[in-house]
This record gives structure tokens, sequence and C-alpha cells, in this order.
């Protein structure tokens, strides 16, 4: 595996409060990674470091090139969708299509057109005019119209309803995502993204408290529905998580050997939602 | 280059308003007022006995001299010339406000992530806007005016054919194509003179979280306030009118046209009374010898590193 990313011991410090600490991962060429954090624990700090968009401590290397240094040459390889509606609000389409077939070497005009073509977007329309689900279908037509090696989405779909939001996986996966590329998404909608991902990284406070790929995802975590006669029992092995369902307890294991998990009752593969609630257990507390 | 080109482009796009639309609405303004004005007066001139301007004009183009329709001519061309000022005038208030939100607004309405996903540098981006600034809205105005001068010149000659004279002729003497290479080539000069002023607005505007025109405005102002107060310039042996002049006029208006005159060598007028020499003596050589004030060269230097500023902080300011 190539590593598009390598961070070791990224750290950023604004003046109020430590946004990364010492985070240390690798991201591999042709994967799709989740980076998934509560408010505040540093998911769009680190997404900045990797685009040059800040300053930070520690080493980061991306595509070869130091984010701080290359940016421009870094941003040929790179691109990204950072929040819904940041495309300025007075270009027109055509303009905005225009622009960038003319500035970015990697643009492929003709893909750019098909992908409009099926849309309802306008050649004369203005940003300002559009609503933000067809500002995103704009905003990522051009995007994926760009042959980047990288592709960093930064809450891609926040505020769309369902329609665009299906959509614009479904886009990405069928239209843009090989082997060659490789996507880097935070977003708090863990559950339209869990079937999509390759990889997986929790980040709290700073630090990276999960990095796993989705395959030793299953293997690693089990979440077993356990009757009351063996509520005790399953205690003892130290679970994670412990909730109530219709008089019955399902409990949350990492690492626990699927044999003697069986034996409680019926075992399942957790939800990247419920991993996530019972990891960030007490993050706002 | 292309990607520069492409750059000014946006700015244009962006800006079609203010770069385009602002100096021909003024122009059309204008035109309507001095259409009023005429037609004003032709009115009252037929309400109040019929007083015919005329006669006594009459023989302006029936025993006009060569050297008489040449000067006729040159008055024609100042009038291009005023004309194109007041026009440049506007473009200059209006590139002032361009320049304090050029590289505000985008940070303000997040659109710069988008901006800083394509594959751009900060320098060009920083740069596109001082051209878009310093050559292109008064490239534009220039145009403008000179064409508003011209159809100025046509409204009265249309006036005076009705009266019964014959201006066309004057109208031939004219220079609009001199005009415009005229001042087309003071861009330049108007450019450097003024890149104090684009720099410091620039470097407010890529540096300020908020309100930008306010501490560009505040900067400058409350500085002089203070060193006139505590005549801080008495240690240097200059008066506070110095700080005044040097330093805050001209991060703050070094874009109004013209400004640079106080800079030139003395004006050597030949005769008063002969436009055709007020215009010689007005020439190119004239205002470009402001090349040799030192005050040109600090000023300009000190506009180069401002935006030298401004595109580092376009680089790494760091909105959250």
């Amino acid at each position: 595996m190539t590593a598009v990313v390598t961070a070791t011991g990224l750290s950023k410090r604004y003046k109020s409060s430590q946004a990364l600490d010492g985070a240390t991962f690798q991201i591999g060429s042709g994967r799709i990674v989740g980076l998934i954090g509560p408010n505040g624990a540093g998911k769009t700090t680190a997404l900045k470091a990797i685009l040059g968009l800040t300053t930070f401590e520690g080493q980061l290397n991306v595509l070869g090139l130091d984010p701080r240094k290359d940016r421009d040459k870094l941003m040929e390889q790179v691109c990204f969708i950072a929040d819904v509606a940041v495309l300025p609000r007075w270009i027109r389409v055509k303009d905005a299509v225009d622009f960038v077939a003319n500035t970015h070497p990697r643009f492929d005009r003709a893909k750019c057109d098909a992908f409009l073509a099926r849309t309802k977007l306008q050649p004369q329309q203005k940003v300002k005019q559009l609503s933000k689900g067809m500002i995103v279908q704009l905003h990522l037509a051009l995007v994926m119209s760009i042959d980047a090696r990288l592709l960093v989405l930064d809450e891609p779909t926040l505020g769309l309803d369902i329609l665009y939001r299906k959509q614009f996986y479904q886009s990405l996966l069928e239209d843009y995502f090989d082997e060659e590329k490789t996507i880097l998404v935070t977003t708090h909608q863990v559950e339209e993204i869990e079937h999509i991902l390759t990889d997986l990284m929790f980040i709290r406070d700073g630090k990276i408290v999960l990095d796993t790929d989705m395959d030793s995802l299953g293997d690693r975590f089990a979440e077993v529905l356990v009757g009351a006669e063996f509520a005790h029992a399953a205690r003892e092995l130290k679970p994670l998580d412990e909730r109530q369902v219709f008089g019955k307890s399902i409990f949350l294991f990492d690492n626990v050997s699927r044999p003697e998990l069986e034996r409680l009752g019926e075992v399942r593969r957790p939800s990247i939602g419920d991993l996530f609630v019972a990891t960030m257990k007490g993050t706002y507390a | 280059m292309k990607t520069f080109y492409w750059l000014v482009k946006r700015e244009f796009w962006e800006h079609k308003g203010g770069f385009f639309w602002a100096p021909v609405v003024t122009g059309i303004v204008f035109l309507v007022l001095n259409g009023m004005g005429i037609i004003l007066g032709e009115v009252f001139g037929r309400r109040f006995g019929g007083l015919q301007f005329g006669g006594g004009n009459v023989h302006l183009q029936g025993g006009m001299s060569l050297e008489d329709l040449h000067k006729a001519g040159a008055g024609i061309d100042i009038m291009l010339y005023a004309v194109a000022a007041i026009i440049l005038g506007v473009t200059a208030i209006v590139v002032f406000f361009y320049c304090l939100g050029a590289l505000y607004d985008d940070r303000r309405d997040r659109s710069i992530l988008f901006w800083k996903s394509l594959p751009l540098s900060d320098s060009s981006t920083v740069l596109s806007k001082l051209a878009s600034a310093a050559l292109l809205a008064p490239a534009i105005s220039i145009i403008v005016g000179v064409i508003v001068g011209l159809v100025l010149a046509m409204f009265l000659a249309v006036v005076a054919a009705i009266h019964g004279i014959s201006l066309w002729t004057l109208l031939m003497e004219a220079h609009p194509f001199r005009v415009v290479a005229t001042l087309v080539l003071l861009i330049p000069l108007y450019a450097i003179w003024a890149l104090p002023t684009l720099g410091w607005l620039l470097l407010c505007s890529a540096w300020a979280k908020s309100k930008p025109f306010l501490w560009a405005i505040a900067l400058p102002v409350g500085s002089g306030v203070i060193v006139s107060w505590f005549g801080l310039m008495g240690l240097l042996n200059l008066s506070s009118d110095w700080y005044w002049k040097n330093v805050v006029s001209r991060l703050l208006g070094s874009l109004i046209p013209g400004t640079w005159v106080g800079n030139t060598s003395p004006l050597v007028i030949s005769g008063h009374n002969d436009p055709a020499a007020l215009l010689d003596s007005l020439d190119l050589a004239y205002h470009y010898s402001a090349l040799a004030s030192p005050s040109l060269w600090i000023g300009a230097a000190a506009g180069a590193a401002m935006i030298a500023g401004a595109v580092w902080f376009r680089r790494w300011r760091d909105e959250s």
C-alpha cells in the first residue's frame, strides 16, 4: 500500500484549545477513509493541515509534498469540498466551469458537461439563485471532473435533503472513485457513509483513538444481544458499552473471542454509530 | 500567464457593476444633466424674447484661420480630458472599496475555500486583484470617459446646427484617439503613484478579521492625530503637516487621479489663453517628470512591501 497521507505527531494549538494533539495516522492509496469525531475534536483542523491551509507542528507528508511549503503544487493533485455552499454566490454556472477549465491542468471539461447535463442546472444561472442541493451538484460536478489523487470532503452533505445526500455519495462511488483515487471524508451522518468506507478513523481531543479498516472492524468489535440470565457473565468480559432494549441488554465488545460471545447470545456486527457513541462516551461531560 | 488572465477575468465578472457599469452610468447621468441644461437653456432662450445666440458667433467657422481651428480642437480635447477625469474620479472611489473587499469578502462568505481548492498561488491571486484595480479599472473608465466626452461634443454640435452654426469641422479637429492614448499611457504612472494606497487597502483587506474599512481609515488617521497631538515629528525636525501629507494622504488618497502633480517639474505655460499650448505643456513628459520625485518611489516601495504582506496574510490567515 502506498501512503497518500502520512502524519506523525500532528499538533496544533489555538489560543484557547488544543485542536490536534500528536495525531499520527496514515492513509493509503485507493481507500475511502472516514474521519469521524465529535464537534471540536480536531477533524477540520486535521483536514486543513493536509490541505496546507493552516500551520501545525509535527510531520505531514501528502503525496510526497509538505503542504506548508508546496501548497500550489499540491493542489493540482488534491481537491476538496469544504462544507456546502462555499461557491461564490455571484458566479454563473458556465463561468465557474470556464474558470476551473482554464486554471486547473487536470480538469476534464467534457466530463463536467456530462455531469451537469444530468442536473437541472442552467449555464446562465448564478449560484445565488440555486438551492443548497443544486450548489452541491455544481461543486461535485466540478470536483469530479478533476483528476485528483486525493479528494477531501468536509461535511459535504450538511443541510441537504436525503435525495441529494444519497445522490452525492452514489455519484462519487459510481462516477469518480477508482483504485487510483483516495477519498477522505468527515461527516456527522455516519450511517450514510458506513457502507462506502474502506477505512475508519475516530478522532477525539486531537488524537486518533481508532484507526482500522472496515474488514478488521467486524473481527475486532462485536455486539451481543444478551438475555437477563447472562448479563452478569457478559459484564465480566468488560464490555465497552451496555444498553437496554426490550428487557434485553446489548453489549459492545472489543477484542473478545467470537465463540465466547456466541455462548452469551446473538452476535452482530456493530454499526459505526453505536461504536462511535460507545467510544466517545463522556466527551461533552 | 493564462491563469493570470483568467484571474483578472474573474475579478471583472465579480465586479462588473463597479468596473464597467459605474463609469457607464456616471457618463449617462452626466450626459442627461448636460442635455437637460442645454434644453433648459433653449427653452429660456426662446421664452425671453427669442434671445438667439448666434449672430456674434456665426463668424466662428466662417472667418476661422487654421490656427484658430487648431485651438478649438485643443479646447475639445480639454473637454474630453475633463470628462474622462470625472469618470476616473468615480472609478477611483469604486477601486478604493474594491481593494478593501478584494481579500476580505471571500473570507467572510467562505468562498475563499473554493478558490483555495484550485491550484492558484496566493501571490498571483493578490496580483490579479492589484492589476484589476490599478490597470483594468482605469483603462475601462478612460475609454468610457472619452466616449462620453465625444457624445457631449456631438450634442453641442447638434444644438449649434439647430442654430445654424456648423461645428462639425471643429469636431473633426479634436483628437479623441490621442486623448485616449495619452490617458492610457498615464495609467502606469497612476498605478505606481497609487501603490501605497492600493497596498495599504489590500493589506487591510487581507488582514482584518472584520470591518476592513474601519481599520484602513482609523489606523492612518488615528496615527496622524497622535502625531499632531504630541508633536512627535518635532523629534525629526519635521512638522506634523509633513506626516499628514506624506504618510496619511499617501496611504488613503493616492488613488485620486492626478495627485502626483505636486511632484512634477514646475509647469511651463507659454500662453495662458491658448488651450493648445496649455495642452502641449501638460504632455506626458510633464506628468512623467514626477518619476524624479523620491515621494513617488518611497511610496511605491512601501506599497510593494504592503502587497507582499497581503500575500502573506492571504496564505496564512486562519479563520477558525
